[in-house]
């Protein structure tokens, strides 16, 4: 994962809860936070520019591991390994307005249809890891809707502008499963 | 500049093992289920699987109650309305050939696989610092401190780790991936007829086994149409043979300019237009040799080490063509494959079997290598490189897992000036040359049958055999559809 990248010209917000660490004691969970897409194509990098923004702007305990999955496939197996929890933060296509947030409980159900065996996507990894028994039980997808997928390093204004209100989201949902989630005293 | 054994030696390590992890990966989870119905899988008798499997080989994990696990596991999974990464496959297609029982074996092979590829993957992780994308590599060497006797350094406990790894992935490919990628060819030998294409191949010298990068554990070279007598080494990187050879053409290509030129004097000026099929209609530039397209990947590269008598190559392709032979005999059949066969889609298919036997063998000399080499005292693994004044042009290659790649480098008192990459699924995706000829997967698609044109599987059979590059692929979840959409942007 690349270190902070300022790309993000927003503040962190406020740590107004810095003070609010309440120690140890989530070891019970072990949650992956993956961000995925292509930073190339502007919009479809939007997960991967979540979790950067995740990471610039929060402290998470060890009971988290945040990553860039970028596009990758297959390699993404062994990430699954051992979790109680994935929140999985990516573009989703739900024809509402560009920037439109969305939380989908048990993603894999959105798979079940029609997916190419011979693209390894995120689809198709959660497909192998449901058939070797690896699919944790709590898996939630935060989506945002794109604008555009052309070639780009930039995210479109309605994407970037809703990029912290996603993080927010996805912040809120790590508390909820019990991770102590602090907002970095910047 | 030179580099410090022990850096050669761990570079040529991460790239071994990552072949590996390639080469498998593609057969089983990319490619098999052009060839593999798994559908069928669910009618196969397990215990008939078993004693199939046993007449085949040795490998310890395919007992009868393995095979029926790996039924119960399929049965469960269809079960339960989740064919999921699976229902687009072409299941019952008529291309299909394989008996239930060889499709049980492959899947039971496809979840074992799973576990395998995950484990050569780590000794990239182990001396790459991770993987995908790994962090060690530097201008002069490697990253890796090594110390023996420290637990934060590059050590001797993992050192043995990597070892071990290595040792399990060979018996898996020695027992399992070729024995598979010879009953599928076998099988399936009609293929060996179709999908030559481009017969040009092209690979490049790779593990360099001296601090100078001037001898190679893997030869390269040049073979033209398809004739392996015509074989013509590249010996080195500074071998004029391959540098003075290459070219690229945007004739049929979205960039400003119509222009053929040596990628030192290149530039990528994006310019889209219509799709024209007489003009422009592709991102991808068309590279070409002498001249010539090319094509590349482990099968030009097994042809070529073939060529150059590499030991170690000569064995695995004579050994995989001897048990293609010996299926085809049980099968009672009277065809027969010799490495002319392997101009061909199936031919693809085992070229990367092969190759990955080979780097295996290299695995293990390159490994033992650096412990000598840290035996005798030496934990140098990086040189502070000095970059000198004024215009330099450069340029590196690899024979990487879709083939051979080069990146070539002009710049000015130390900046970049140009930059261009010159990549696997360029050359064989390609579009048409500046003299018009076609590109490998053009070329490789002419007279492939397609039985149904609605279904058309054998296009993907060998379009797959390539091993195309998909990162740049858009993956994106539907909500409306519940489908997901695949749109492939380019190779």
């Amino acid at each position: 994962m690349s270190p902070h990248r300022n790309s993000s010209k927003k503040n962190c917000p406020e740590s107004a809860n810095k003070n609010s660490a309440t120690g140890p004691g989530q070891s019970s969970f072990n949650v992956l936070v993956l961000g995925l897409g292509n930073i190339l194509l502007s919009d479809e990098g939007a997960g991967v520019k979540a979790v950067e923004e995740l990471q610039r702007c929060y402290d998470c305990s060890g009971a988290v591991e945040i990553i860039d999955g970028g596009t990758i496939g297959l390699e993404l197996l062994p990430y699954f390994e051992e979790r109680s929890h994935i929140v999985i933060i990516d573009a989703v296509k739900t024809g509402k307005n560009p920037g439109t947030i969305v939380r989908i409980e048990d993603p894999p159900a959105y798979f079940r249809d029609r997916t190419s065996p011979h693209q390894i996507g995120l689809a198709d990894v959660l497909g192998i890891a449901a058939i070797t028994d690896k699919l944790p039980r709590n898996i939630t997808l935060f989506g945002i809707e794109p604008k555009q997928l052309s070639t780009g390093l930039t995210l479109s204004t309605e994407v970037a502008q809703n990029l912290s209100r996603l993080v927010d989201m996805v912040v809120a949902e790590l508390k909820t499963i019990g991770i102590n989630v602090r907002a970095k005293n910047k | 500049m030179e580099a410090p054994l022990n850096a050669q030696y761990i570079r040529n390590l991460i790239m071994g093992a990552h072949g590996i992890f390639d080469h498998i990966v593609h057969f089983y989870h990319l490619c098999a289920l052009d060839w593999v119905d798994i559908v069928s899988a669910l009618g196969a008798d397990p215990k008939a699987t078993a004693s199939l499997a046993e007449k085949l080989s040795t490998w310890p994990k395919n007992s009868r109650h393995e095979m029926k696990a790996a039924q119960d596991r399929l049965k469960t999974f269809v079960n339960s309305g989740q064919l999921g990464v699976y229902a687009s496959g072409y299941w019952g297609h008529k291309a299909m050939k394989l008996p239930p029982e060889v499709n049980l074996l492959a899947f039971s092979h496809y979840l074992q696989a799973l576990d395998y590829q995950q484990r050569i993957n780590k000794v990239v992780a182990i001396l790459g610092s991770k993987t995908p994308h790994i962090q060690n590599l530097a201008v002069g060497g490697v990253a890796n401190p090594i110390n023996p006797d420290s637990q934060s350094a590059l050590n001797m406990e993992r050192l043995y780790y990597v070892k071990t790894l290595i040792d399990e992935i060979g018996d898996f490919i020695k027992n399992v991936y070729m024995i598979d990628v010879a009953a599928v060819g076998a099988i399936y030998a009609d293929w060996t007829t179709y999908g030559a294409g481009v017969t040009n191949y092209l690979c490049v010298p790779d593990m360099p086994l001296d601090t100078a990068g001037t001898k190679f554990e893997l030869p390269g070279g040049y073979i033209a149409n398809g004739d392996v007598s015509s074989f013509k080494a590249i010996t080195s990187f500074k071998d004029d043979y391959f540098k003075e050879n290459v070219k690229e053409s945007i004739k049929h290509s979205w960039y400003k300019g119509d222009w053929n030129r040596h990628p030192w004097e290149e530039e990528t000026v994006p310019n889209i237009t219509e799709y024209d099929r007489k003009g422009k209609y592709s991102w991808i530039k068309a590279p070409t040799f002498k001249g010539k397209p090319a094509q590349v990947g482990p099968l030009a590269n097994v042809l070529c080490m073939f060529a150059a008598g590499h030991k170690p190559t000569v064995k695995y392709a004579t050994g995989t063509l001897d048990t293609v032979n010996a299926v085809l005999s049980m099968l009672g059949s009277s065809t027969r494959v010799s490495v002319n066969s392997l101009h061909s889609t199936i031919g693809r298919i085992a070229g990367r079997a092969i190759r990955c036997a080979v780097l295996h063998d290299a695995l293990v000399s390159q490994w033992q290598a650096l412990i000598d080499n840290i035996g005798k005292g030496d934990y140098a693994t990086y040189n502070e490189p000095v970059f000198p004044k004024g215009e330099q042009m450069g340029f590196g290659f690899h024979e990487a897992p879709r083939g051979m790649l080069s990146h070539w480098v002009v710049i000015q008192d130390g900046k970049i000036k140009n930059y261009q990459c010159v990549v696997p699924s360029t050359w064989n995706a390609a579009p048409r040359n500046s003299e018009d000829a076609k590109g490998p997967y053009e070329a490789a698609l002419i007279g492939n049958p397609v039985s149904d044109p609605e279904k058309p599987l054998e296009v993907l059979r060998t379009i797959h055999s390539f091993d195309p590059c998909l990162a740049c692929a858009i993956h994106m979840v539907d909500t409306n559809n519940k489908k997901k959409i695949v749109k492939v942007r380019a190779f």
